[in-house]
């Protein structure tokens, strides 16, 4: 077998490793990799998470074991120190010898550190390994029991933003010099520069552009730096952060060709000059530049795993370097060419200062193309503007409408459909998954559906963010191969939740089992089961205690589970209304079942970090102290939000509290297809907010006006007007019809707001269903309705009454032992769960 | 934590050199899972009723080692009886382990026996 001798195990050479193994190339290559650190390959793209509370052991790119499992001989703390290209041999500093057939330099690059005067100086560090971060973490810690807690960033770029940052975090007083006149200058533009500086500066972190150091000022260790402009900073620290230098000497001492200003010159299949000896990752310079981001890196990677296993993939003459800074707590992205400025190229600027944000794009003359861009302070339109701008989409006629919003409409870039997309578009960014080859699995036969595509390509299971694009892209092909996609709920039903509701109902149905006997086949799922239990419980109004195992975990135990596999427990408080004496109760649980608490963003309290056994003891002193199950954890009604209105306010134009009170008993412990918040304020000011959830009553003159409709969380929407000026009565009817003619009709998992998109003719048809009565089911929907308010019962005091119920909370059947996984770790004078690793 | 991972190795019916008793087939939630220990081993033991079968896994999750398992949903994809992990809903087959997605987290599995109306989950030590 032919030898492949791998210098360096940084990133890349891991990659490497990693994809020649997945191509079988271990079949006909023995592999033997060199790396100079003391430990495997690790993630250095997240290396200040080492200052978060990852371990180096987290940070690590696979198990330790993997090299040696999959048969690649991995030498770590072995640096080689000498390549003779003409017999092939490679020397360690341990003065061993070995033979290659072919080379893979990997080699990385070093952190720039200027000939500045100093820089010898203890508490002068640079910040590329985990023993860079070790020893800055030591040294920070013994300046904080000193008196001068400065710490200087040397660099203004991704990097230096990104260390200062954890200099910060460290509880050092970070500032940072810039030589150039703006921030990551490579990057940004002066005005995007001048955003992200306010934003920093109010981050507590000073930022000095234009400064030259001249010397580090100090005895033995650093005291301060000068500048040339014959100002000073005092500080004993500094981190450089000044760029990299491709760490390219073993190949220059070996006669392999080199670049003028450093790096391992490579050619679209990454080989050098000398025969068999590739270079890849930082070290190698393609197209007369090196690449510091590891994407390139990886696609080099690839590129040689290709080469070696019999294909010819080359490197694409382009590079993206489009990026997006991590960490320092507000957004900055740039893709493309950031600043052209020529007569081919017109920007397109926005900037609103009171609001910290900055985008610019830069549209071709004829308006055609988007050539790169910036957005600082808000990078949510940083993936679709990038998919424009990497797949050379056509632009909107007014392309301004990218960054500003279209009039009216909801803004951002809108394709008619996602067909349009070319074939190359990258849709699976973790998985490398295009478009192309998403539709094709489908028109050749081997998918046929959304779960096919997932297993066969990986698609959406790595971060999952291009999930919605990938089931429309599946939906979309197969609607244009002429099937019809119907919306099933899963593959043991082929029915969606409406034909479902229908069916139980008018066939008496009253378990899954039966259910899934009838109309379904197998045993069930994840999916099929809490949506057939949410149909039985608005059908029957049963709680979440009757069929339990169709239950989804949280309803099962009647309680949120958090990190850890601890719990969450949220009483109601009916429009975050509540008395002293409650307040003084809750307390006292919560102090003495050591519980953390947090006022929610729905107006009441939340109490973590239960154990499943004591989730009813806890349950049994709040049912004493007069509160019931808040069915956070529930597909159902979660809190009616409500401003103080007419009660205190001096806007108030009519009792928001008392309404709201009301509401929210009327319709707690009501089960839907997804969870339902209401809102109610005392006038048009709105601090209730009525008009994101998905009822929202706003008091205004001559009564109240009801929107319906309304979402935060991912994808807000505002509430949609469905009746003015109604009294108490007449609101409360229409949002009965309303929720039940939703309970019956959405899909699972839809709330109101998606129900509405919809629903075909929209508000206004729901409108002549819900308040003109088009269909004539109004009266049913309010009894049926009426039904559900009618026999509501706290589940949580039946389960503490129910002997057999209580059963549910042991951690283990067998013992009355708790669960010793679970650590909790101080937090703010509370405490958390113990971070993930 | 790749430690506690190691604790949990699948072990075959022809392994087994102790069943050790989890409890009564009461015990157990029908068309579900509740936790059993055995020395400091944590595993979770399914009553599939529709399928007339039992099963045993560890109860840690391999995603973010947390022993919630047991507290997983039930059910079956194209007949492979599988759990979802109640934390992110990956799914495992209760077979022999492996992750549905095709992801390459692992559950270990354990044989299960029931005598007389009690429930015996097989251990090699
Ligand atoms: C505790 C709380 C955050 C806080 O510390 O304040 C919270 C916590 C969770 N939210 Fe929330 N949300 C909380 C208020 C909100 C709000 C604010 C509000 O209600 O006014 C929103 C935006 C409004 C809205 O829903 O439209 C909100 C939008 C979401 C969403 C996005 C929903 C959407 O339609 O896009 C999810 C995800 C989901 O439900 O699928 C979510 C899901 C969750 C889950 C259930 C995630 C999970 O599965 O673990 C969190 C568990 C809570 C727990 O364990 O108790 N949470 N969540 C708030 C509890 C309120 C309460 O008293 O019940
Ligand atoms: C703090 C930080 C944040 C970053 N953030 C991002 C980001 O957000 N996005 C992004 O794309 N990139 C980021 N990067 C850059 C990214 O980490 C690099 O592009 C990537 O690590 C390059 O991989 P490599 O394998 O070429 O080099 P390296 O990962 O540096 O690996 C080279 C390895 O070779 C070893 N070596 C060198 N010479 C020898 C020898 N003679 N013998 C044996 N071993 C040798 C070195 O010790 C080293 O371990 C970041 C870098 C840092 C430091
Ligand atoms: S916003 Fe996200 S992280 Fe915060 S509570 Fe809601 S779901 Fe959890
Ligand atoms: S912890 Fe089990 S799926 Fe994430």
């Amino acid at each position: 077998m032919k030898h492949i001798i791998v210098i360096g195990n940084g990133m890349v050479g891991y990659k490497f490793c990693e994809k020649l193994e997945a191509k079988g190339g271990l079949n006909s290559y023995n592999v033997t990799v060199f790396g100079e650190e003391a430990r495997p390959a690790y993630d250095r793209v997240h290396l200040s998470e080492y200052f978060s509370g990852k371990s180096a052991e987290d940070l690590g790119l696979c198990n330790p074991n993997w090299y040696g499992d999959v048969g690649i001989r991995l030498k770590t703390s072995e640096l080689v120190t000498e390549v003779d290209t003409e017999k092939k041999t490679i020397l360690s500093h341990k003065g061993k010898q070995y033979n290659y057939d072919y080379l893979i330099m990997a080699t990385g690059s070093i952190p720039f550190v200027p000939p500045i005067k100093g820089v010898e100086k203890k508490g002068v560090f640079v910040y590329r390994t985990i023993e860079d971060l070790d020893a800055i973490k030591d040294y920070g810690e013994k300046l904080k029991k000193g008196k001068c807690r400065e710490a200087a960033v040397m660099g203004g770029g991704l990097l230096g933003l990104e260390a200062a940052k954890a200099v910060k975090d460290l509880g050092l007083n970070a500032h940072i010099i810039e030589f150039a006149s703006r921030l990551m200058p490579r990057q940004l533009d002066d005005g995007a520069s001048k955003t992200l500086q306010k934003k920093i500066e109010s981050l507590d972190i000073g930022v000095y552009l234009d400064r030259k150091t001249e010397f580090i000022s100090g005895e033995e260790s650093i005291e301060g730096l000068k500048f040339q402009d014959d100002t000073a900073l005092d500080c004993s620290m500094l981190v450089i952060s000044a760029g990299i230098r491709p760490r390219d000497e073993l190949a220059r001492k070996a006669g392999v060709i080199v670049g003028d200003r450093g790096g391992i010159v490579v050619n679209d299949k990454m080989e050098t000059s000398a025969p068999g000896v590739y270079a890849i990752g930082e070290v190698a310079i393609y197209n007369e530049r090196i690449y510091g981001l590891v994407a390139p890196g990886y696609e080099m990677a690839e590129v040689v795993v290709n080469q070696l296993t019999g294909e010819d993939k080359r490197m694409p003459p382009e590079i993206d370097m489009s990026t997006q800074l991590k960490l320092i707590g507000t957004e900055v992205a740039s893709f493309g060419e950031p600043f052209i400025e020529d007569e081919d190229t017109t920007p397109i600027v926005y900037e609103n200062k009171q609001k910290g944000v900055y985008k610019r794009i830069n549209i071709s003359s004829d308006g055609q193309k988007l050539l790169g861009g910036i957005l600082v302070g808000d990078s949510s339109d940083y993936s679709s503007l990038h998919q424009v701008y990497i797949n050379g989409l056509r632009l909107p006629e007014d392309p301004e409408t990218l960054i500003i919003g279209s009039v009216g409409g909801d803004g951002g870039v809108i394709l008619d459909s996602v067909l349009e997309l070319p074939d190359s578009a990258r849709v699976c960014s973790c998985e490398n998954v295009t478009k192309g080859r998403i539709c094709d699995s489908l028109t050749d036969g081997s998918c046929c559906n959304l779960s096919d595509v997932v297993a066969a390509t990986k698609a959406t299971s790595g971060c999952g963010g291009c999930k919605p694009m990938v089931k429309d892209l599946v939906n979309e092909t197969l609607k244009s191969m002429g099937q019809e996609v119907k919306e099933v709920v899963c593959e043991h039903f082929e029915y969606n939740r409406q034909e479902i509701y229908d069916l139980i109902k008018v066939h008496k149905i009253v378990s899954f089992e039966e259910a899934i006997l009838r109309f379904g086949k197998g045993h069930g799922c994840e999916v099929c089961k809490p949506a057939l239990a949410s149909i039985f419980a608005s059908i029957y109004n049963e709680t979440a205690n009757k069929q339990v195992s169709i239950q989804d975990s949280n309803d099962r135990f009647l309680a949120n589970i958090q990190r850890n596999g601890s719990y969450s427990v949220v009483p109601r408080v009916p429009a975050g209304e509540i008395t002293p004496d409650k307040l003084i109760e809750m307390g006292r649980i919560a102090k003495k079942y050591d519980l953390y608490t947090k006022v929610t963003g729905g107006q009441r309290i939340d109490m973590f970090g239960a154990k499943l056994e004591e989730l009813p003891l806890i349950w049994k002193e709040l049912i004493d102290a007069g509160f019931e199950s808040g069915h956070a954890y529930g597909k159902a009604l979660r809190t009616v939000k409500s401003c103080v209105g007419s009660t205190w306010c001096r806007y108030g134009m009519d009792e928001s509290v008392s309404f709201a009170i009301e509401l929210e008993n009327r319709y707690k412990g009501i089960r839907s297809p997804h969870k339902i918040k209401g809102g109610v304020s005392g006038c048009i000011r709105e601090c209730a907010e009525a008009r994101c959830k998905d009822f929202g009553v706003i008091a205004v003159e001559g009564g109240w006006n009801l929107y319906i409709g309304g979402n935060g969380g991912a994808n807000p929407k505002h509430a949609q007007l469905l009746a003015e000026q109604i009294d108490n009565e007449t609101c409360i009817k229409y949002i009965d019809r309303f929720l039940m003619f939703y309970i019956q009709t959405a899909a699972p998992l839809t709330r109101t707001s998606k129900w509405l998109e919809k629903v075909e003719g929209g508000i206004d048809y729901v409108r002549q269903v819900v308040v003109e009565n088009r269909l004539g089911i109004a009266e049913d929907l309010e009894k049926e309705m009426q039904g559900l308010i009618n026999s509501y019962e706290c589940e949580w005091k039946q389960a503490i009454e129910d002997p057999e119920m209580m059963k549910r909370f042991k951690h283990f059947v067998n013992s009355d032992d708790t669960d010793d996984n679970i650590v909790f770790v101080p937090m703010r004078d509370q405490k958390m769960p113990r971070p993930w690793k | 934590m790749q430690d506690l991972l190691n604790e949990y190795q699948t072990i075959g019916v022809d392994k087994v050199k102790v069943w050790v008793k989890a409890g009564t087939v009461d015990d157990f939630p029908t068309n579900g899972g509740a936790c059993i220990k055995y020395k400091k081993k944590q595993i979770a033991v399914f009553n599939f009723t529709t399928m007339s079968r039992w099963y045993a896994c560890q109860n840690l999750c391999p995603h973010k080692m947390e022993m919630v398992i047991s507290r997983g949903m039930i059910g079956d994809k194209d007949q492979i009886p599988k759990v979802a992990c109640p934390l992110h809903k990956k799914t495992f087959s209760l077979e022999n382990g492996t992750n549905m997605e095709g992801e390459d987290y692992k559950l270990a599995t354990y044989p299960v026996r029931i005598a007389d109306g009690a429930v015996f989950v097989g251990f090699s030590e």
